[in-house]
C-alpha cells in the first residue's frame, strides 16, 4: 500500500507528511520510496548491471528523446549513471557478477541485486519484504550486516516484514508484532521479547 | 555452386524483409504478451502512404524516413486509442481486437486506394554485380543493406540506450518497473510505435517485389510468424535470425524441390508447426520458468 501497488480499504498511509494515495505509482520512487520483493522481481534476462541501471534511470532524469539519441550530454549522464550503478553493485559485494544475467545467479545473490537496484535511486525509506526469506543461514547473517551498513553508511530508513526472529531482533530499532493482522506489541526488540502476547504467539512459552 | 550462392543471397534479401516484420511482431509480443495480428496490414498501409508520397513527387529516400515517422506516430496512436482501454482484458479479447484491427486497416486501404495492384518502383537498379561468377542482384543487396541498417538501429536503441533499457524493463516486469519510476504505459506505446515503424520498412521493401495492393502482406505475415516462432517469440535477435533462415530455406526449397512453388506457404506453416513441436521456445527463447 505504501508503494501504491494496493489500495487500502480504509485509512491513509502518510510518508513525510504526504498521504501516498495522492502519488502516482511511477512517481513513488521520486518521493524517496523504494522496495524489494519477497520472491524478487528482477528483470531476469538482463544482467545485474542493467537491472541496477533501470533503478537509476529516474536519477538520470533526461527526457526520452535525449535518452535515445546519443547526444554528448546524454552520454555523460549515461556514464555517470553507470558509475553509480557499479558503486552500488560494489556496495552489495557483487562486482564480479555485474555482467552476468540475473537468471543464472542463486536466489540469495538475486536478493542482493534487488537491494542494489532499490538503493541506487537513493531512497530515504526502503521497504523490504522478507529480506531473509528463502536464503541460507550464512546468507541471512550476511544480509543482516549488509542492511546494517545500508542504515549506517547510506542513511536509509528501512521498514521490513520478516518472521526470522534472530534476524529481526538483531537489526531492528523498533519492532511491531502482528498476530493475524492485529497489532499485539510494539517497542524495542528487548521490550517486545518480554511481551507475554508475543511469547504466546511467536517465541513459544517455556 | 554459383546458382546456390545466388539463391542464398536472394534468400537473405527476402529473409531481411521477413526479419523486419518478425521483429515488429516480437516487439509487440514483449509489450503485451501477444502477437499483433494487424502487423502485416499496418505495414501494407505504410507502404501505401510511401506510395502516395512518392506519387506526389517525393523521392523514395525522403518518403522512406517520412513514412517511418508517420508509422511510428500511427503505432503510438493505435496503442493509446485501441489497445490501452483493453490492456487488462483476457488474451482472447486482445486476439479478436488485433484481428479486427487487421480487417479494419485492410478495408480502409481498399476504400482509399482500391484493390487493383499498383506498380511500386524499386529504389534500386536491377543490374547485377558479377562477383567471381556469382551474379548478385543490386535489388537484393539494396534490400539487405536497408533492412540491415534499420535492424542495427533498433538493436542499438534497445541494448545501448536508457530508453531501450526502460522499454525492455517495462515489457519484462511492468509492476517492478513502475515502482522504479518507469512510465510503463508510455513505454508500451513506444514499443508499438517502434514496431509499427520497423514493420513499415518491410512493407516498403516488399511492395516493389510483389506489387502494391491491400492484401499484399497476407503471405508475408505467415513467414514473419514462422520467423518469430523459429527465433523464439520473445527474442528480437531471434526474429532477425529466424527471418533470414526462413527466407533462405523457402528460396532454396522453391528452386530445388520440383513444383515446390505452390508449396512455399506450406513450408512457412510447416516451420511454425515443427518448431512448436520440437523446440517450443525457439532458437533464442528462454524456457519459461517460475518460482513457486
Amino acid at each position: 500500500m505504501v508503494t501504491r501497488v494496493y489500495r487500502p480499504s480504509h485509512g491513509t498511509v502518510v510518508v513525510d507528511g504526504q498521504p501516498v494515495q495522492t502519488i502516482r505509482a511511477h512517481n513513488v520512487i521520486r518521493h524517496g520510496l523504494a522496495r524489494t520483493f519477497q520472491n524478487v522481481a528482477l528483470f531476469r534476462s538482463m544482467t545485474v548491471l542493467e537491472n541496477v541501471l533501470v533503478g537509476d534511470h529516474v536519477a538520470t532524469r533526461s527526457g526520452w528523446l535525449q535518452a535515445s539519441v546519443p547526444l554528448p550530454g546524454a552520454v555523460a549522464a549515461e556514464s555517470a549513471s553507470r558509475k553509480r550503478a557499479l558503486e552500488m553493485i560494489d556496495f552489495v559485494g557483487l562486482r564480479m557478477h555485474a555482467d552476468r544475467p540475473v537468471a543464472a545467479l542463486p536466489f540469495g545473490v538475486q536478493k542482493r541485486v534487488e537491494l542494489a537496484r532499490a538503493l541506487v535511486s537513493r531512497p530515504r525509506l526502503l521497504l523490504l519484504d522478507e529480506p531473509a526469506g528463502g536464503i541460507s543461514h550464512e546468507e541471512v547473517d550476511a544480509m543482516a550486516s549488509l542492511l546494517r551498513r545500508v542504515h549506517i553508511e547510506l542513511g536509509v530508513t528501512m521498514l521490513l516484514v520478516e518472521h526470522h526472529m534472530a534476524f529481526v531482533m538483531g537489526i531492528s530499532d523498533r519492532v511491531v508484532v502482528l498476530d493475524f493482522g492485529k497489532k499485539i506489541a510494539e517497542g524495542t526488540p528487548a521490550q517486545v521479547q518480554k511481551n507475554p502476547a508475543v511469547i504466546e504467539a511467536y517465541l513459544g512459552a517455556a | 555452386m554459383q546458382e546456390f550462392l545466388q539463391l542464398v543471397v536472394s534468400g537473405i534479401a527476402t529473409g531481411a524483409i521477413f526479419a523486419s516484420l518478425a521483429l515488429a511482431l516480437v516487439l509487440i509480443y514483449n509489450a503485451m504478451g501477444l502477437v499483433n495480428f494487424a502487423q502485416g496490414e499496418m505495414a501494407m498501409f505504410a507502404a501505401f502512404i510511401a506510395y502516395t508520397l512518392i506519387n506526389h513527387g517525393m523521392s523514395f529516400w525522403i518518403a522512406f524516413p517520412v513514412t517511418m515517422v508517420l508509422a511510428f506516430g500511427g503505432g503510438i496512436l493505435i496503442q493509446r486509442i485501441v489497445i490501452k482501454p483493453v490492456e487488462r482484458a483476457p488474451v482472447l479479447t486482445l486476439v479478436i481486437i488485433t484481428l479486427g484491427l487487421a480487417t479494419l486497416v485492410n478495408g480502409f486501404a481498399g476504400f482509399i486506394w482500391g484493390y487493383v495492384p499498383r506498380y511500386f518502383g524499386s529504389p534500386f537498379s536491377s543490374d547485377s554485380i558479377d562477383l567471381g561468377g556469382v551474379f548478385l542482384n543490386e535489388r537484393d543487396l539494396g534490400v539487405i543493406g536497408v533492412s540491415g541498417l534499420v535492424l542495427l538501429a533498433v538493436y542499438l536503441l534497445l541494448q545501448h540506450t536508457t530508453v531501450g533499457l526502460t522499454l525492455r524493463a517495462a515489457a519484462h516486469h511492468p509492476e517492478a518497473s513502475r515502482l522504479l519510476g518507469v512510465h510503463v504505459s508510455w513505454m508500451l506505446a513506444l514499443g508499438w510505435g517502434l514496431a509499427s515503424a520497423v514493420g513499415a520498412v518491410s512493407g516498403m521493401m516488399v511492395a516493389p517485389i510483389l506489387l502494391l495492393e491491400p492484401n499484399m502482406m497476407q503471405t508475408i505475415i505467415i513467414y514473419a510468424f514462422a520467423a518469430a516462432v523459429l527465433g523464439g517469440i520473445e527474442s528480437p535477435l531471434g526474429a532477425v535470425v529466424g527471418g533470414l533462415v526462413v527466407g533462405v530455406v523457402i528460396n532454396l526449397a522453391g528452386a530445388y524441390i520440383p513444383n515446390a512453388g505452390d508449396l512455399q506457404l506450406a513450408f512457412g506453416l510447416g516451420i511454425i508447426i515443427l518448431v512448436l513441436i520440437l523446440k517450443p521456445n525457439g532458437l533464442f527463447g528462454r524456457a519459461a520458468t517460475r518460482r513457486v
